[in-house]
């Protein structure tokens, strides 16, 4: 049998109230571990994209897509793990930075090309958008400065070519005019 | 025209083919109870919303229907819970609405709030909080629909009582329901249905295991076909009972853990599995890592997420069962496998001698041959709805059903007190049905109240209540696996006979084997419910049993030196 490995998924949802509370749930539910999870709303009204990063064999990804699809909600559901794709986290880190320290402290946000959003007398704020690698990278040698805080958005995928996924949709009806309880 | 909330509610319940609702009011769903009188829909008051949940299930079940509970905000709606957990393991396609508190007060912990939609999330198929009057309408279609398609299952829509009562321009909703992420009918592939000829052409001892999906996509006939062109046994999981004719010379009957030794041994010399409408629950497989392990296995599901979930399947058809199998029949080969049925024959016989109707009774009364008697008396034809324990297992093994939507019972969830409400339901779904409600002395008490409905609905249904004195399956475990501590499980209950005349009905007391066609014959005669108190043997068990985990022929016998020899019961 395979392996499990960190698995990518990109799935469109209808934009509704509760309707993340159902994905969240469904990944409680069937004990799915989640290494990421975002959400954002895409190009087109009434329907959100989702990108997930989780652990899974290929059974489990086979599953957790139709268990996924098994939401109402759920519009489309694709596995982009072995699909050549840009994948995008975004951190913002607040790190211990005197007026010793500061100049290290840039010099090693230069080499990983992270920029400076914020300067205050004993810290800076970084900003630095990339995978996962290298964000983990830039954490290692901050780490001996004293990070303060720092937040991540998770990861966000798109997958490289002219293909876009969303333009599929163009072809699915919305909600007939009756329609429209949430 | 004008139309208020509340009377929307009805009025698409009357277009989707509603006549019957089951359920018990309260402040935040009295604009709805205060309108139902204008329609033609009998409600049904129950004693505890779990009873309406559970009689929309019945009556879903006998019917193939969407069953309806209506139930008031907070406490009605948690008591619906219950209910709606067993129809979603069992995949029963009921619709519940529930009275919100009014949309201002929502998330204020008001009087009888309960995130009624929250808490149900896992537990339904989909559910709906609707606070807009115009959304009534749209989310109950969207339910129905919901409900029935594909795996069916069960949708709440929760109505704030402020949009129940507000007014708007009402026309009734035409056409099909549209969902654009929703797609509950799936083909199987081609090339995965000629993979699948190919296995079943070529396998030497193939079996067919036939779940409740046989019943709910109303495939029997199609599968009777099937079996009787390739030559292939049946054996039924608990739901599947009655999918395929009990008494058919190819039929096995249960398997898994209270399933005949020789169905669970011929499961493991199989060398292919066609598993139609089953889940491989773990009460049918045991121990996964030694189960059918020579076999190949092709499994025929409506649910994608199912295939490859506890059992690795060579071929997966996704789609209905029914269809399904009418792409596999014209493909596959005539055949008669008589080696392996022979095989199987040879299987059965050493399991004859331990059956407890080989088992003299003097003057004692089993459950097994109420159980058996009661098939006989009522020429297998009865519709038998039980609840969950030994009598279960007791029913399923020697109440032969050759018809399906003859057995209701609460498999996924093992619900007890699920029968009387369940068999209330189904008594509406089938009029002319002679229906046994077939319950323990436990469960029977766990929705007792309904006798009351019961008795003012002047509706008929039959209860025998296996009465052991104990709340035997969990004694059983502890006889086995606890060294006969009986921890909690001694049950006194009320004098059965006098609670059901308290009732205003009639109640039947039998205790010796002779007395069991008598208290038949008196229960069909005498009109309303009848309660007929069976006080069998207080430590018998069901055998055999495959203890949870093991592999699945690793069963346990009937003791042998019960099995006494020669005389025919």
């Amino acid at each position: 049998m395979d392996r499990p490995i960190l698995r990518t998924f990109i799935a469109y949802v209808e934009d509704r109230p509760g309707v993340l509370n159902r994905v969240a749930s469904l990944f409680r539910r069937r004990a799915y571990n989640i290494e990421s999870l975002s959400v954002g709303r895409t190009h087109i009204a009434g329907i959100s994209r989702l990108t997930l990063v989780l652990e899974a064999d290929e059974d489990g990804a086979r599953r957790l897509e139709a268990n996924l699809y098994k939401l109402v909600n759920t519009l489309w559901v694709r596995d982009v793990t072995h699909t050549a794709s840009v994948a995008r986290d975004l951190a913002l880190i607040k790190v211990k930075a005197n007026a010793t320290t500061r100049a290290q402290v840039l010099q090693l946000c230069e080499v990983f090309r992270a920029r400076t959003v914020d300067v205050a007398p004993e810290a800076l704020t970084i900003e630095i958008t990339g995978t996962g690698d290298k964000i983990e990278g830039l954490l290692d040698v901050l780490r001996p400065f004293g990070i303060i805080e720092m937040v991540r958005t998770g990861m966000i995928v798109m997958t490289r070519g002219a293909e876009e996924a969303e333009a599929r949709f163009d072809s699915i009806p919305a909600r007939s005019a009756d329609s429209g309880a949430a | 025209m004008k139309r208020t909330g509340a009377q929307i509610i009805w009025e698409v319940l009357v277009r989707e083919g509603v006549d019957v609702v089951f359920g018990y009011p309260g402040g935040a769903i009295m604009p709805a109870y205060d309108t139902i009188l204008g329609y033609p829909i009998r409600h049904v008051l129950v004693r505890h919303e779990q009873g309406a949940a559970h009689m929309a299930d019945g009556y879903a079940r006998a019917s193939g229907k969407v069953g309806v509970a209506i139930a008031t905000s907070g406490p009605g709606a948690t008591n619906l819970v219950t209910g709606i957990a067993t129809a979603m393991l069992d995949s029963s396609p009921i619709v519940c609405i529930t009275g919100q508190v009014p949309s201002k007060l929502l998330g204020t912990d008001a009087f009888q709030e309960t995130d009624i939609t929250g808490v149900t999330l896992p537990i339904t198929k989909h559910n709906y909080l609707v606070t807009e009057v115009q959304d009534i309408a749209p989310a109950i279609r969207e339910a129905f629909y919901i409900a029935r398609s594909g795996r069916p299952g069960p949708v709440l829509v929760d109505i704030t009582k402020d949009a129940q009562q507000a007014s708007m321009d009402f026309e009734p909703p035409k056409g099909e329901v549209r969902l654009p992420g929703y797609r509950p009918s799936q083909q199987a592939i081609q090339t995965e249905i000629e993979k699948a000829i190919e296995l079943i052409d070529e396998a030497e001892r193939p079996l067919i295991l036939a779940g409740q999906g046989i019943v709910r996509a109303e495939a029997t006939r199609e599968l009777l076909s099937f079996v009787e062109k390739a030559g292939i046994p049946v054996a039924c999981t608990l739901l599947g009972l009655g999918g395929f004719p009990a008494t058919h010379p190819l039929s096995l009957g249960m398997m898994g853990m209270h399933g005949e030794a020789w169905v669970n041994n011929a499961i493991q010399e199989a060398d292919l599995l066609i598993a139609l409408g089953m889940r491989f629950d773990d009460r049918v497989t045991g121990n996964l890592k030694t189960y059918a392990v020579k076999a190949k296995k092709i499994h025929v599901e409506i649910d994608r997420s199912e295939i490859n979930k506890n059992v690795k399947v060579d071929v997966g058809l996704v789609g209905d069962v029914r269809d399904t199998l009418l792409s596999l029949i014209p493909g596959c080969k005539q055949r008669n496998r008589s080696e392996w049925i022979e095989r199987i024959s040879l299987l059965k016989g050493d399991s004859a001698v331990r059956d407890i109707q080989q088992l003299p009774y003097h003057d004692k009364l089993y459950a097994a041959h109420v159980l058996h008697d009661l098939w006989r008396l009522t020429d297998g034809k009865a519709l038998v709805v039980t609840d969950v324990g030994q009598h279960q297992m007791w029913e399923a093994q020697y109440y032969k059903h050759d018809y399906p939507r003859k057995l209701i019972t609460s498999g996924g969830l093992g619900t007890m007190g699920f029968a009387l409400p369940a068999a209330i339901g189904a008594r509406f779904a089938k009029a002319d049905d002679e229906i046994w409600v077939v319950v323990g002395d436990g469960g029977f008490q766990m929705t007792a109240c309904e006798l009351s409905t019961c008795a003012q609905e002047g509706i008929k249904v039959h209860v025998a209540i296996i009465n052991n004195g104990y709340l035997g399956m969990v004694r059983q475990w502890q006889e086995f696996f606890y060294n006969r501590r009986y921890s909690a499980t001694p049950m006194r209950s009320p004098d059965f006979v006098k609670l059901a005349e308290a009732h205003g009905l009639t109640g039947i007391r039998v205790t010796k084997r002779e007395e069991i066609a008598g208290a038949v014959e008196r229960a069909r005669a005498t009109p309303g419910t009848v309660v007929v108190d069976f006080r069998v043997e207080q430590e018998d068990s069901v055998y055999p049993m495959v203890p949870a985990g093991a592999d699945l022929n690793d069963m346990i016998r009937r003791p042998s030196p019960i099995v006494e020899t020669g005389e025919d019961p």
